[in-house]
């Protein structure tokens, strides 16, 4: 296994409060990784910081080769990295076109975004059926697809999807997690952060868990979703 | 109410003044939710970049070859000001609490008056700006100023532009992008900084434009000329809803035709024999702003879609 992604004891700070506390972890070519853990373990903002958008205090990002940690956010996405955002954060008052047109924004080949777009489209029909209309208008699960489909646009090296079941129906969280399947199936590679461990688990190669900005546990998806300790802390058993 | 016509004349052309300036206050405030209040100012130092671009040919330049340059330079005056203003008093102060940006922009404009107050030549009174010769034109009932004419034309033809730069260009994409996510919009690959600087440079040129066409109008600019303006164009783009381009213009109409129409026919409603006249037109615009404040904060066209969860 290549890894695509490898993260050297990354330390990041919203002033003097440290929400990263030195994490290492790597994400191989190929493979489904996934972040649990609860609110405020420091997932969001480790993706955050991936994507250029924290500076780290410490530490080294290395993708794809590079050296990430002093590349300016709007340049990220240009070397294959691209980031779904929690919250889905999708241009509210554009059309469900142009939302997934700016995914493709410093792509140039107009045949090749053309064909993504009904590829995206083909992945959630619902868009297709919708493409003029504003994208504030749809509803949540709706608005995870087109942020889904937007970071795919870039044609990414790697997809990070940071809460991608958030608020969302158990039924649109089956066809979100069935998508992530099939991204993976086509060589995507995937970076997840999920508070719904179960499903997160069940579909990833390799899991860590982070505690309080720190990884506390790492394993296979498999490993992981069978561990006592995982169980009680995330599955809800006792 | 023989004179109607003439006053919604003369309130469609201040209107599309005010608009122009408008524009500059809701393109920034739309991308960086920043009220500028040195706007008036990159109007005023437009005017100055005129003028100077006027004195600088020589004497006898028919107007219809002035007005060009005159344009370029008071466009590229206000460019560069405004641009170098965002670069080194507003940029440093990106992620402070909105309360420095603003007390910095107030700062701001009072040393650019000072600074033209002091430095062009005998800018302590007003000075002359060239108008268009001729008499004025007569349709029906309405008369327009041959200076006017500028203004008529230029203003139109700069929304359109705006309008086409914002909805079919690439740059413009990414200016919608910024203004509704910022975060988002720099993981799309969008430069934000650019972004920022060329909605500064965008108001400012329209800036520059509005002060040709208010020096055209009152025959003068002088270093306080941006502080009313400024205040009435921020009014109109609050009242169209700020943020929103076709709201400042629209603002800016409604601005130019509320004071136009109040100015003419208020003294003539009962109680109100005090109020007529020039004296109380700068009134009548506040009065429309708190009344939007109080009625409809959001300014006319400031309905947003629904962002459902």
């Amino acid at each position: 296994m290549t890894a695509l992604l490898e993260v050297e004891d990354l330390r990041v700070a919203y002033g003097k409060i440290e929400a990263v506390k030195g994490i290492s972890f790597t994400v191989n070519q190929g493979e489904v990784t996934t972040l649990i853990g609860t609110n405020g373990a420091g997932k969001t903002t480790t993706l955050r910081t991936l994507s250029g958008l924290l500076k780290p205090t410490a530490g080294r990002i290395t993708f794809d080769g590079q050296d990430l940690s002093t590349v300016p956010a709007h340049k990220i996405v240009s070397l294959g990295l691209a980031h779904s955002p929690e919250g889905r954060h999708i241009f509210p008052r554009m059309t469900i076109e142009e939302n997934l047109l700016l995914g493709a924004f410093l792509r140039s080949d107009a045949a090749g975004i053309a064909a993504d777009v009904e590829r995206a489209y083909g992945l959630f029909p619902i868009l297709g059926e919708r493409r003029k209309q504003a994208a504030g208008t749809l509803s949540g699960g709706e608005q995870q697809m087109l942020a889904m489909g937007r970071a795919l646009m870039s044609q990414p090296k790697l997809l990070m999807l940071d809460e991608p079941s958030m608020g969302l129906s158990p039924l649109m969280m089956q066809k979100i997690m069935a998508t992530i399947v099939e991204l993976k199936a086509g060589g995507t590679t995937i970076l997840l952060v999920e508070q719904n461990a179960q499903a997160a688990l069940s579909l990833s190669d390799q899991g860590y868990v982070m505690e309080t900005g720190r990884i506390v546990l790492t394993g296979t998806g498999a490993d992981l979703l069978h561990d006592e300790s995982v169980r009680k802390a995330y599955l809800g058993e006792d | 109410m023989h004179d109607l016509p003439q006053q919604l004349a003369n309130g469609l052309i201040l209107g599309a003044l005010y608009g122009l300036v408008a524009i500059g206050y809701t393109m920034v405030y739309g991308i960086v939710q920043l009220i500028n209040f040195a706007h008036g100012e990159i109007v005023m130092v437009g005017g100055f970049g005129a003028l100077t671009a006027y004195l600088a040919l020589p004497g006898g330049t028919t107007l219809w070859l002035a007005l060009p340059l005159m344009l370029i330079a008071g466009i590229l005056v206000s460019t560069l000001t405004a641009v170098a203003a965002e670069r080194f008093a507003y940029r440093p102060l990106r992620n402070a609490p909105r309360l420095a940006p603003l007390i910095t922009a107030i700062g701001l404009s009072i040393l650019l008056q000072q600074l033209v107050f002091s430095f062009y030549p005998d800018a302590k009174k007003a000075r002359v700006f060239p108008k268009i010769p001729g008499d004025p034109f007569s349709l029906g009932s309405v008369t327009i100023q041959r200076s006017d004419i500028f203004l008529i034309i230029a203003a139109p033809l700069c929304m359109l532009a705006l309008g086409w730069f914002v909805t079919r260009t690439r740059s413009g994409r990414a200016m919608q992008a910024t203004s509704q996510d910022p975060d988002t919009a720099k993981l799309m690959g969008i430069d934000t900084d650019r972004i920022i600087v060329m909605a500064f440079a965008i108001g400012a040129a329209f800036a520059a434009v509005a002060a040709v066409a208010y020096g055209l109008r009152s025959g003068q600019v002088d270093f306080r000329m941006g502080f009313l303006l400024g205040l009435k164009a921020f009014t109109a783009a609050v009242l169209g809803g700020i943020g929103n381009i076709y709201g400042a213009m629209l603002g800016g109409v409604a601005l130019g035709l509320a004071e136009s129409l109040a100015t003419g026919y208020i003294q003539h409603l009962p109680g109100m024999s005090l109020f007529g006249g020039g004296a109380w037109k700068d009134v009548w615009a506040f009065v429309l702003l708190i009344l939007v404040l109080l009625v409809r904060p959001q300014g006319l066209l400031g309905e947003r879609v629904a962002d459902r969860a």
